[in-house]
């Protein structure tokens, strides 16, 4: 219309010719010079008016038209305050939700790793038909680094608890032994200090230590003079020699404080068959994760040629490093933000399905204005100008949810989780979110801009004045707007069953049949520092001076030690071979946990041949062993497996022991694998200098952890103690459970949701309905019909709709739980009794949404309803 | 000229009148303002911001075109020329006057009156 620019410049000329023009014709009228510029410029009127006014049709009308139109559109909507709040509210629901969960998608799967070039960095494991990943072992590495032509370096690391020496005694701290090489691999340089010299690494090198920006902080207050103090671990005086960047994280391994050189100078580094290291590598320029792999196996294969006992089996896997890291969670984010997804779609439906009602009620008021003179082009700017409003207000809402529901949701994830996950605390609002959110306003504008604009179009203005609207076009956009209600069912059922499959797949692990008892156990961690108990012997007797103080607290029934608490990981395995059975290289892969006499008893599992062990047991007698049921189902199937002798591959001498019993499975191993075969040694007769005490109680389990920690303190200071416990809180933050509750919680509440804002929509729908028909009715009752007929005709109405949603939408929930099988545990996706769950739930919340609005149908009183309009 | 004998224009009819007067031939601003005066016999007022701005709306709808050029006395002008457009909904338009005058004038009892000063209902 007034798109094309005309300069003010070339209006200015024109009506200077215009005056010129008219002097000219004045003076040939007779008219003096000066006489006919005056009467020029008067007949012209004021030059001044004119040119403002050809300024303001060219440039700022329609500038201003949109202030008008959003000024105007502001007091509509406060003029309709529940419209208008229903609609903002709902849509800062959808869209907050939506960018809450693509902010933890951004810091998890977008940003890129903290290292340098981390497209480059892969993580390298052995790999083994019974665990798939495994660990490497020392002696392995070093020929992996020496022979391999793919990378341009490889480093390893591996957790490690220190006992720190403090003023006020020792406490426990988790370190990380890496090779020197580790942090330049990397691509990380320390904030404060050195990095590590390869002269550091050797057995007997120098005592280093590099700390974390965390610990630095607040253990040594920042103090800048730090590089060149000492710390004591394990009694073993480190020198400090930097400190690492802040936010540097390395999600492969549980948050360290402390960071030292791997000496691989205990027992398990000098044997090829100990697997205790983690390996990264980074890729030499222009070779991919494939070749990377394809050398790495050809050298697992020459190895396993070279070693056949140790190696037999063992392959190489290499994989992405951001690979390892969040291939585990990538799955189940993208399953949040579907649900946020479908959330943000109900939340439009049912605005869309406001503003069709909201637009139908304001038809006679377009209609005047259409007769008024205001051009379709005009009213449809105005209507786009509403919508518009209307989203920057739930865009704005949105963000200020999402800036919410992001502190809520990082509660949420258990510090354990961001242990493991660190990168998750960096989801916050940034550019990426800004333009996230920009997207959803955008696309939700379209859709509010187009469903007033489509309703005008169906729409005839002068029939809309006429009759109040209440012809075809009503009708057809009562269609529509049903037709967004069965969309908004539909999609509800989607986001119900997930939910629904979600939660009964939680319930199932956390009930899984563990086979022990998990109510009043409590349990410690014990870390018996090297320097002060180096012997067997030594950690032995402290182990049972331990179990004889904790057994005479009051309160305690029984009280054990194992190595590993049960239904933890499938982690600490052992091989082993059956003395007088063939064998061809492959041996058996188990569990292997060292526990007291008195485990079995306190956990309360049963024996099912053979017998427990005996606290005389011990070093001086002939080695025992017992087993899990698994074990014996596997290796000795139809046999008894009591008295047969176990033995490490080469079946060294001192590694024989005897199976003296079968104990029934019980999960020791993690919670949603399945039961590994298991071994049992005595803790008497081969102790580890950190344990876990696990505590039988006839009280609450919970009260008696802290007088666990001090008898420990009171027989020895230097022993450090940490995560006390009980046995429930052990299973309820396993990672598996931690994931699986974390995901349907939330896609419970956006199922939650998508219940309320659906049901409005229907109930919306259905008053609408009833509302437009009151004249229908009256006459039906007027005609006789029966106020029970009436209400019975309004709920069938609401059942068919409700009825046609929950149908596609389970039809939809058949494709959409496919994609939870990876998630699902204990359930399949297409679960019955679920399913069935979900439309009786979504049944009631239907038949309540249409109850309302079918009893006001049924009270109409007929006279009144035939007088209306 | 009393300016009180003088009538304002309403919008459709400037747009109506300038259209006929360009149909004559294209000229210039001042020109359509004489022209549409000395046409009425000096009854209708031309504001002539009215009419610049009346000018820019029929060319944004292509109704007219613009150019700049010289006047029979040589001085530089913009001149307008009606487009086939404007011819058409010069005729149109036309046809609705006439109907719409016809039928004021019956009503009012001035049967076929030529000089009916109409007014936009």
């Amino acid at each position: 219309m007034f798109w094309r620019r005309r300069s003010s410049k070339d209006f200015a000329e024109e009506i200077k010719s215009h005056l010129e023009l008219e002097a000219d014709e004045l003076r040939r009228e007779g008219f003096s010079e000066d006489e006919a510029r005056r009467r020029a410029r008067v007949e012209f009127g004021s030059v001044q008016s004119a040119a403002e006014r050809f300024h303001a049709r060219n440039r700022v009308v329609w500038l201003d038209n949109l202030l008008r139109d959003t000024k105007f559109a502001v007091r509509q909507l406060l003029k309709n305050p529940a419209f208008a709040t229903t609609a903002v509210l709902v849509l800062a629901l959808g869209i907050g939700a939506s960018v809450a969960i693509f902010a933890f998608i951004d810091a998890a799967l977008i940003k890129p790793l903290p290292y340098a070039d981390p497209a480059r960095l892969v993580r390298i494991t052995e790999s083994e038909a019974a665990l798939h990943l495994v660990n490497i072992s020392y002696l392995d590495y070093l020929d992996w680094k020496r022979l391999n032509t793919v990378l341009s370096s490889m480093d390893v690391f591996s957790a490690w608890n220190f006992l720190l020496s403090t003023p006020s005694g020792t406490e426990p701290v988790s370190a990380l032994r890496v090779s020197a090489g580790f942090f330049r691999t990397l691509g990380v340089s320390p904030a404060l200090g050195r990095d590590f010299y390869p002269s550091e690494q050797v057995p007997g090198g120098p005592h280093v230590v590099m700390l974390s920006y965390g610990a630095w902080e607040r253990r040594l207050g920042l103090r800048r003079d730090v590089v060149g103090t000492s710390v004591r671990l394990d009694g073993v005086s480190y020198s400090v020699i930097g400190v690492l960047p802040k936010g540097f994280e390395f999600a492969l391994a549980d948050k360290a404080d402390f960071w030292t050189t791997l000496q691989p100078a205990s027992d398990c580094e000098k044997h090829r068959d100990c697997h205790d290291l983690y390996a990264v590598g980074r890729l030499k320029d222009g070779v991919s994760v494939r070749q990377a792999l394809a050398n790495m196996q050809s050298i697992a294969q020459q190895l396993e040629r070279q070693y056949p006992v140790t190696n037999h089996g063992r392959g190489a896997s290499v994989m992405p490093l951001s690979e390892a890291i969040i291939g585990e969670i990538r799955p189940i984010l993208l399953i949040l933000l579907a649900g946020a997804g479908l959330l943000l779609l109900i939340a439009c439906v049912n605005v869309s399905s406001l503003l069709v009602v909201h637009t139908e009620h304001r038809k006679r008021e377009i209609a005047v204005r259409g007769a008024l003179g205001a051009s379709r082009a005009r009213i449809a700017a105005q209507l786009v100008t509403e919508g518009l409003v209307l989203v920057i207000a739930g865009g704005l809402g949105g963000l200020l949810f999402a800036a919410g529901a992001m502190q809520v949701l990082t509660l949420l994830i258990s510090n354990q989780a961001t242990a493991r996950m660190p990168y998750l605390l960096g989801a916050n609002l940034s550019t990426h979110e800004l333009e996230f959110a920009g997207i959803l306003v955008l696309l939700a504008a379209v859709l509010f801009t187009a469903t007033p604009l489509l309703h005008l179009l169906s729409s005839d203005i002068r029939e809309a004045l006429a009759d109040g609207g209440r012809a075809a076009a009503g009708t057809l956009w009562r269609r529509m707007g049903r037709r967004l209600v069965v969309i908004e069912l539909a999609t509800t059922v989607v986001l119900l069953s997930a939910a629904g499959l979600l939660g009964k797949s939680l319930y199932r692990l956390l009930h899984v049949d563990l086979g022990f008892q998990v109510d009043h156990l409590a349990t410690l961690v014990v870390r018996l520092p090297d320097v002060a108990f180096p012997t067997d012997a030594q950690q032995v007797a402290f182990a049972h001076s331990l179990l004889d103080r904790v057994e005479n607290l009051p309160g305690v029934r029984a009280v054990a030690i194992t190595t590993m608490l049960p239904a933890t990981c499938d982690c600490n395995t052992d091989w082993l071979r059956i003395v007088g059975r063939p064998y061809n290289g492959d041996h058996i892969t188990a569990l292997e946990r060292h526990v007291s006499s008195g485990f079995f008893s306190t956990i309360h599992a049963t024996l099912l041949a053979g017998r427990y062990f005996t606290d005389a047991e011990d070093a001086s007698k002939p080695k025992i062993v017992l087993i899990n049921r698994a074990f014996a189902r596997l290796y000795f199937p139809g046999e008894d497996a009591v008295g047969k002798i176990l033995g490490d591959p080469t079946l060294s001498p001192s590694s024989l022991k005897k199976i003296v019993g079968v104990v029934d499975d019980f999960k020791d191993g993690a919670l949603d694998e399945q039961q590994m075969p298991s071994e049992y040694i005595p803790f008497n007769q081969n102790p580890a200098s950190d344990f876990n005490l696990v505590v039988r109680t006839a009280q609450d389990e919970r009260s008696i952890l802290p007088l666990l920690a001090a008898t420990v303190h009171e027989l020895n200071k230097d022993v450090g103690v940490e995560h006390g416990s009980t046995m429930s809180e052990v299973i309820n933050d396993v990672p598996t459970a931690n994931l699986h509750r974390t995901t349907a919680y939330l896609v419970g509440g956006f199922a939650a949701l998508a219940l309320i804002l659906s049901a409005i929509g229907l109930y919306g729908a259905i008053a609408y309905s009833v509302s437009r028909r009151t004249r229908e009715i009256g006459v039906r009752m007027a005609l006789g019909a029966h106020r029970s007929s009436v209400h019975r005709m309004v709920l069938a109405d609401a059942s068919r709709l409700a009825a046609i949603g929950i149908a596609g939408g389970l039809a939809c929930s058949l494709a959409a739980t496919r994609l939870l099988r990876g998630l699902l545990f204990g359930v399949r996706a297409w679960d019955l009794s679920t399913m069935m769950a979900v439309v009786i739930v979504l049944g009631i919340a239907a038949l309540l949404a249409s109850y309302v609005p079918a009893h006001r149908a049924a009270s109409v009183n007929p006279v009144d309803a035939l007088r209306t309009e | 000229m009393n300016s009180n004998d003088r009538l304002a224009l309403l919008q459709g009819t400037l747009d109506l009148l300038i259209l006929k007067t360009l149909a004559l031939g294209p000229t210039h601003g001042q020109g359509i303002a004489r022209l549409i005066q000395r046409q009425s016999e000096k009854v209708f007022l031309v504001d002539h911001g009215s009419l610049y701005l009346a000018l820019q709306r029929l060319e944004d709808r292509k109704w007219i075109t613009a150019r700049w050029g010289l006047s029979e006395n040589n001085r530089k002008a913009r001149f307008y020329t009606l487009t086939a457009k404007g011819r058409d909904h010069l005729v149109e338009k036309t046809g609705e006057w006439q109907r719409l005058a016809r039928a004021m004038g019956r009503v009012l009892g001035v049967v076929d009156s030529p000089e009916l000063d109409g007014e936009e209902a």
